[in-house]
């Protein structure tokens, strides 16, 4: 009885440690964002000329979007591929190749960024040099991004698919179905929410991805639709000028660390309610 | 036992975050050791901490605690009465004249280029032009026909501030590619891009020169690029290396600051690429 209740109360500090410290850290970054808010009129963000903090330049809004382009053209590469990935793992490939590919796979989730980043910077951007620009670039950084978030999603593929239900498959396959079909119209659509969920996780994740995107971007605050161009990230940004900030500057830096959270946030919340449509 | 574990982490949590205390805001203890906090300036940091390494040494009472966070932190943190020496990696503004400096080095920060880059000299108003976007190809300055990569700093780094003051260029005219954080990512960019142009602090570009970098120190209106040329005043970009107190300072403060003036640390000095202050 006295063990039970042990166990609940352990229990019960574990969730509100785990919601708490997410409270606090926004409640923080929110505190230490009220002296930029308190000199400076929000529609500054993004209405100013530039980013030139020291010169009492706020336009966050370039970064934004280096962030979102960033991301955005990691999912567009990596999303494709490690579905086919997965599928072929799972219905191709001989149980050898199976098990080899997908343990590349797990290796390849484990390296740390910032050996992808030294990777990026001395290999993929004089790369990319070569074709136009000056190499560290939004391209660079998207395929990064993509490179990290590749893994995940051929292993959160590769586990929807494992856990579909197999009467679909028999059902599909007495309906004389080819194995092709059955992939695309029964298989995909049967786990696209589980896959959407999975996904929007990586979002988050390579919105976050700091020292990859500091290394490969080029850092230049600016939002060009050309791939060959540099961009720099929220998250980039942070990392670059926090430990030279100081006044206004330190606390716009604050604001662009509560715009990340919000955008994070976001994403998550709009995956929980798709979620739970989905299984109502 | 778990609970037990469970109070051992809360245990080791509430002591290390009591244990940040001392280093935040440090009073000097009237117990056998004393502790003198010093703050700024990341270029100065290494100097420093060898300086101190060599004084506790010899005086195994002090306890000398270095940590960076740049000039500007410096600065208000020995206003703030947070550190005992302040490191700024510049000489002292006017509005800054109510701290005492003590110049302790000197720093060049040189222009570089990639190692194969045909280019020898610039002038001062080559790489004004350069930096503004001007010059776009380095067959405009006796180079190969190749566009120029410029690669800057961000905002609040020493460096750049030594930078702008002798371009005597604002931050905001200048167009770069690509923009860096610290003298080790600009070197490696450079040495991994063949059209790339930086500036970094000259003895971590002589040292890496030395030891294999593919990068070149680039002459300046005919003036060679060397830790020579910075101790001997003829080489134009340079900068004071200072610590810097207020008022009176304590005599545990007094004495590191005048050991680390003595004319035999000047191997330390020498050894990390920078030069000594006093020399001719």
């Amino acid at each position: 009885m006295l063990r039970e209740k042990i166990f609940q109360t352990l229990l019960k500090i574990s969730a509100i440690l785990c919601g708490g410290i997410v409270i606090f850290i926004a409640l923080f970054i929110a505190l230490e964002s009220i002296p930029f808010f308190r000199s400076t009129p929000i529609y500054r963000l993004i209405t100013d000329q530039s980013w030139h903090p020291t010169e009492q330049l706020f336009n966050l809004a370039p970064m934004l979007w280096g962030s979102i382009y960033a991301v955005s053209l990691a999912i567009l590469i990596a999303v494709p591929i490690g579905i086919l990935v997965a599928i072929y793992i799972q219905f191709y490939a001989q149980s050898l190749i199976q098990s080899l590919v997908l343990q590349i796979v797990q290796i390849l989730s484990g390296v740390p960024s910032v050996v992808f980043g030294l990777w990026g910077l001395v290999v993929l951007s004089p790369l990319i040099a070569q074709i136009s620009g000056p190499g560290t670039s939004l391209l660079a950084g998207g395929i990064m991004l993509s490179i990290i978030v590749l893994p995940l999603i051929v292993i959160i593929t590769n586990a929807q698919i494992e856990q579909f239900e197999e009467d679909y498959i028999k059902s599909a396959l007495a309906l004389g179905m080819s194995r092709q079909s059955i992939i695309i119209r029964v298989i995909l659509p049967g786990i696209s929410s589980g896959l959407y969920a999975g996904i929007s996780l990586q979002i988050g994740r390579a919105l976050g991805e700091t020292m990859v995107v500091l290394m490969v971007c080029g850092n230049v605050v600016q939002a060009p639709l050309n791939p060959f161009e540099p961009v720099r990230a929220l998250t980039a940004n942070i990392a670059l000028e926090m430990a030279y900030a100081l006044g206004d500057h330190r606390s716009a830096l604050f604001v662009s660390g509560l715009l990340l959270l919000l955008l994070v946030s976001a994403i998550s919340m709009a995956q929980t309610k798709n979620r739970t449509i989905a299984y109502v | 036992m778990r609970i037990y574990s469970t109070l051992l982490i809360s245990w080791t949590l509430i002591s290390s975050l009591s244990a940040c205390g001392p280093s935040s805001k440090p009073e000097l203890p009237s117990s056998e050791t004393t502790r003198i906090t010093v703050t700024g300036s990341s270029t100065i940091a290494p100097l420093a901490a060898e300086l101190a390494k060599k004084f506790e040494t010899e005086h195994p009472e002090f306890r000398i605690d270095v940590q960076t966070g740049g000039s500007s932190r410096g600065i208000s943190d020995v206003r703030s009465s947070i550190a005992h020496i302040g490191m700024v990696s510049r000489a002292l503004y006017e509005s800054e004249s109510d701290l005492n400096h003590h110049l302790i080095a000197r720093d060049g920060v040189t222009i570089i280029a990639h190692g194969k880059n045909p280019v020898k000299n610039l002038s001062r108003q080559q790489i004004i032009d350069i930096y503004t976007g001007k010059i776009r190809n380095w067959s405009m300055v006796g180079g190969d026909d190749k566009p120029v990569t410029v690669v800057h700093k961000a905002e609040g780094r020493s460096t750049l501030e030594v930078f702008l003051a002798y371009t005597k260029l604002k931050n905001t005219q200048i167009k770069a590619d690509s923009i860096i954080g610290d003298n080790q990512q600009g070197l490696k960019l450079v040495a991994n891009n063949p059209n790339a142009i930086a500036y970094v602090s000259i003895g971590a570009a002589e040292y890496d020169a030395a030891h294999g970098l593919s990068i070149k120190l680039i002459d300046l209106d005919g003036i060679e690029a060397s830790t020579q040329n910075v101790r001997n005043g003829r080489f134009p970009i340079t900068r004071d290396l200072n610590f810097v107190t207020k008022g009176n300072p304590s005599e545990a403060t007094q004495r590191f600051l005048e050991f680390a003036v003595r004319e035999y640390n000047q191997n330390i000095v020498e050894g990390l690429g920078f030069v000594a202050a006093d020399a001719p």
